[in-house]
């Protein structure tokens, strides 16, 4: 790091200390023994202990998981093969689908849940898990389709050439050469959906019926009932969650496989 | 180079699953935005409900002064995110691309947590900050500085800091794919060309980095332009911005198609922000 003018060495410090003293400070008042304001009491476990005892919260945050991975399987189940077919076609074709594809993932999430919404009511369909996993849905396989094809495009083809010639059948190529070639991505992915989908709360506000409460949902709702300390223990909880899944998925999608030419054998 | 794959021979699995993605996100994207536009058309029942019978009664709301305001007020406020964003993520982002390879990556995985934390989490953090007996306003008094608690929480200003802290990361990101792509050796050349810091930095980086502040500048934009959550808990019901107001019109007073028309004004403009914004940083990408 040569010549780094000072002032913007100062002014990153600064954002970072910005990024993290806020949940910081969250985690550090859910250990705080006072039940109102901010002033410290001593350092105690009870708000987690009390969390743990919580029925509701406890179905809630099973609910959440089970959305999770539902909607987060199925996405990965439609996502992988789309990315591939989307691989091998035609670069002319590509950008449409690239705008298509992104679409879902830039749009602000409340267009999709009151659009959702409204689809699902005029089907009459019942609010419930059922539409919140769609809902995720949405999301989760524009991203995972995403993921899946940068790593196809690092890959190269002549791993599944050379399985051609060899006179493997288009089956064989995809689950012996292209799906193991894949296999950090599809974690990666995988890990990166069942976060996402996890923290969602926009779209699951809007398409969740009664008795599909999520996390996120709770936690909303007990902001808006009262400040207790037990929402700083759960905060605290679901920010070390999702910070140890995305972490896991970074790690994960980090560890080489072969990418590199055949030719250079 | 790598994009020779034949595409003669499909996996029947491949074919599959292609067809459902794309029936999927017909049924349950495309055809929902569709029907958005649709009932922006229609006028709004006796109870609620959605009559259909075609006007451009709900558009022409959208001009009503009130409402104009929380447009304007949206608007505003997602500019000036997207302008702090700007200046305040530039810094930490040429940091870190000019950062030696280990730090780079621990700077760059630590920009990226918040990125994917939990967005209500986050954001209630900041209620704790802000409110009359929170954080700040305690540790203000304790010092001395202040006699009584600021009302800093359900003001434009806790929607800004919210928003800014909420996306900067949007923009630290692609500034940093940016800022990587320019060669050293230009800012030593400007150096060997008697420029000073802040020459070399507005005649060189900032002029290259144009990519980097476009992209960013999209995805800053966009989420603080319909953002619900951060208006919702630091903004209060006076403080509303587009993402609240939709949501009101569609839980609480239950007018649908005014709705529709508000959501389908938000994204009109998302959309044509996006397109604009990604046709400059076509016309600026070095060819």
């Amino acid at each position: 790091m040569k010549r780094m003018p000072s002032s913007f060495l100062v002014m990153s410090l600064l954002v970072m200390l910005f990024l993290y003293l806020p949940v910081v400070i969250l985690i550090g008042l859910s250990f705080n023994a006072s039940t109102m304001g901010v002033a410290w009491k001593g350092f105690t476990f009870q708000w987690y202990e009390k969390l743990a005892m919580d029925q509701g919260i406890l179905e809630a945050a099973l609910n959440s998981v089970v959305i999770a991975l539902l909607s987060t399987g199925m996405a990965l189940i439609l996502g992988v093969g789309t990315a591939i077919g989307l691989e091998t076609r035609q670069k002319r074709q590509r950008s449409w689908v690239n705008m298509i594809l992104v679409l879902p993932l830039v749009i602000p999430e409340i267009l999709l849940g009151v659009a959702l919404l409204m689809v699902f009511v005029l089907c009459q369909v019942h609010l419930g898990f059922g539409t919140i996993i769609i809902g995720h849905m949405v999301f989760n396989l524009p991203l995972t389709i995403v993921i899946v094809r940068a790593r196809l495009r690092k890959l190269d083809p002549a791993w599944e050439d050379a399985a051609r010639d060899l006179g493997a059948t288009p089956w064989d190529v995809l689950t012996r050469i292209t799906l193991p070639l894949l296999r950090p991505a599809i974690w990666g992915a995988a890990l990166l959906g069942f976060t996402v989908s996890l923290d969602d709360f926009v779209v699951t506000f809007f398409v969740a019926g009664p008795g599909s409460t999520t996390l996120p949902l709770k936690v909303f709702s007990m902001i808006k009932t009262g400040m207790t300390p037990e929402i700083n223990a759960l905060s605290a909880v679901m920010v070390v969650v999702s910070m140890l899944c995305v972490g896991l998925s970074w790690a994960v999608q980090q560890r080489s496989t072969p990418v590199s030419s055949v030719s250079s054998y | 180079m790598l994009n020779h794959r034949s595409d003669t021979s499909f996996a029947f699995p491949v074919k599959v699953s292609l067809l459902s993605a794309g029936l999927f996100l017909g049924l349950f994207f495309f055809l929902p935005l569709i029907l958005v536009f649709g009932v922006s058309l229609a006028s709004r029942g006796m109870y609620g409900g959605i009559t259909w019978i075609v006007t451009w009664e709900n558009y022409q709301r959208v001009f009503d002064p009130l409402v104009g305001m929380i447009f304007l007020r949206s608007l505003f406020l997602a500019g000036l995110t997207t302008l702090i964003c700007a200046v305040v993520g530039f810094p930490l982002a040429y940091c870190l691309s000019r950062a030696s390879k280990p730090w780079q990556l621990i700077l760059l995985t630590l920009v990226m947590i918040p990125f994917w934390t939990n967005f209500l989490v986050r954001t209630y953090a900041w209620v704790l900050i802000l409110r009359a007996d929170g954080i700040l306003n305690s540790l203000l008094i304790g010092v001395g500085l202040l006699d009584a608690p600021l009302s800093l929480l359900f003001t434009d200003l806790s929607v800004f800091v919210g928003l800014v802290y909420g996306y900067l990361p949007f923009m630290v990101l692609p500034l940093v794919v940016a800022i990587e792509r320019i060669p050293p050796q230009l800012e030593d050349a400007a150096f060997d060309l008697y420029a000073s810091m802040g020459g070399m930095f507005r005649h060189v980086l900032l002029p290259l980095s144009t990519p980097g502040f476009l992209a960013g500048g999209v995805l800053v934009f966009i989420p603080s332009l319909g953002a619900f959550i951060t208006p919702y808990l630091l903004g209060g019901g006076q403080n509303m911005m587009l993402g609240t107001f939709i949501q009101q019109e569609f839980l609480v007073a239950r007018d649908w198609p005014f709705g529709s028309a508000l959501s389908f004004g938000l994204m009109g403009t998302v959309l044509l922000t996006w397109f604009l914004l990604g046709r400059m940083s076509v016309e600026k990408e070095p060819s």
